[in-house]
């Protein structure tokens, strides 16, 4: 029996949403890390409000009691060229309006919060941290 | 022993002299992980410039790395430690009794910069003696010639 239109539309439809789905785990954006950080805080504490620029440029910028902030390696202006507090070597801007290869790497982005904030905080950032801190990158223009 | 002899000999232990690179002065630096993983905080230092005694020793302490994380994944590490052992400098004839951690500690390394003054070191555009590129401008590919060489001012 010949496939009816109907049906291999529908086949057709299928595999592109198959293709769509594999090109975005190949390369994630800026936008699916904010709603990743926002389903995790919103998982740990369903009253969290919505991601604030603000805070998260508050929080880039307070060294937390510590030697460090967020803007001792990537600048109090995150659309320029960094350098590492301690190395010296050059870091590439870490806003993706000046760095398209910013926020496009689940395992990346992982460790590198991770490491940072360690550095910086001496703990793991939160969900919530995170999504300000993007929030307040992806506002630079 | 002549004194020319216990020189050459004391010259071959590697803690004095400057691993010989293979063309001119260019070390491999091209494996992947290794750029990715050991190239994103300093330069990918070029595994010739230190035994790989030492390198053992860098990999056993990453989780305290000169006072950062820089902890590997299982395979990543596997594949690093790999790179850093087949392209490693010469043991020193008298092994230390800790593995140097630092290429900037060795004698060689100290002998080669002995034209630049302290104050150099601090200006703010070098900062460490481990910013290698701040003045040999090809260092992110293992190039350490006097043709590619910039002492920022
Ligand atoms: C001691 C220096 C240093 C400090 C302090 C620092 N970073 Fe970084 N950061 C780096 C380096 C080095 C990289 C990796 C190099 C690169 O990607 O260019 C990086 C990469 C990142 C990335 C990866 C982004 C991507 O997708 O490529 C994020 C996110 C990040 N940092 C956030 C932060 C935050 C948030 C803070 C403050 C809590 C912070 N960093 C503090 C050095 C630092
Ligand atoms: C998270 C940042 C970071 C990462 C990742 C990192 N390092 Fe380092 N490394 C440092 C810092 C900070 C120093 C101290 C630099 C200084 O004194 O100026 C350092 C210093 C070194 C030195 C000594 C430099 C000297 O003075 O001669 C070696 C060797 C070294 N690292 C090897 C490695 C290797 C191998 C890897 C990969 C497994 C690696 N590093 C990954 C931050 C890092
Ligand atoms: C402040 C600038 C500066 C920094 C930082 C620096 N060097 Fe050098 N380096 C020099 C100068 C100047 C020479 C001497 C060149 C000469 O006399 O021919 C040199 C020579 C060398 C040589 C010998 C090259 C030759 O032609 O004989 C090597 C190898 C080398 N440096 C490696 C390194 C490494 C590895 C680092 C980082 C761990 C480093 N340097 C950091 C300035 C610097």
């Amino acid at each position: 029996m010949p496939l009816s239109p109907n049906k291999s539309r529908a086949g057709v439809l299928a595999a592109m949403l198959l293709l769509l789905a594999a090109g975005r785990a190949a390369a994630d954006t800026p936008a699916d890390f904010a709603r990743r950080f926002d389903a995790e805080a919103r998982k740990l504490d369903p009253g969290q409000g919505d991601a604030s620029a603000a805070r998260g440029e508050r929080f880039f910028k307070d060294p937390h009691g510590g030697e460090w902030s967020c803007s001792s390696c990537h600048t109090a202006n995150p659309l320029q060229t960094g350098r590492h507090a301690t190395t010296g070597k050059t870091i590439a801007p870490l806003a993706p309006a000046a760095n398209a290869g910013r926020f496009t790497s689940p395992a990346k982005v992982e460790k590198w919060f991770r490491r940072n904030c360690k550095d910086v905080l001496s703990r793991e950032c939160t969900p919530a941290e995170k999504g300000d801190v993007l929030a307040y990158l992806r506002s630079l223009q | 022993m002549s004194p020319a002899r216990a020189l050459a000999l004391f010259a071959l232990s590697g803690l004095v002299s400057l691993p010989a690179a293979a063309d001119g002065h260019r070390y491999p630096v091209d494996n992947p992980a290794y750029r990715s993983e050991c190239g994103s905080c300093h330069v990918p230092y070029p595994p010739a410039l230190l035994p790989a005694s030492s390198w053992d020793a860098v990999l056993a302490g990453l989780q305290d790395h000169f006072g950062t994380d820089a902890t590997l994944e299982h395979a990543a590490a596997r594949e690093i430690a790999d790179f850093l052992r087949r392209n490693a400098g010469r043991e020193p004839r008298t092994p230390a009794p800790q593995p140097m951690l630092r290429i900037t500690g060795q004698r060689w390394f100290a002998r080669e910069h002995d034209e630049i003054a302290p104050r150099v070191w601090n200006r703010p555009a070098v900062k460490s003696r481990a910013n290698c590129g701040a003045c040999h401008t090809g260092a992110e590919q293992g190039r350490y010639g006097e043709g590619e060489l910039v002492v920022p001012k």
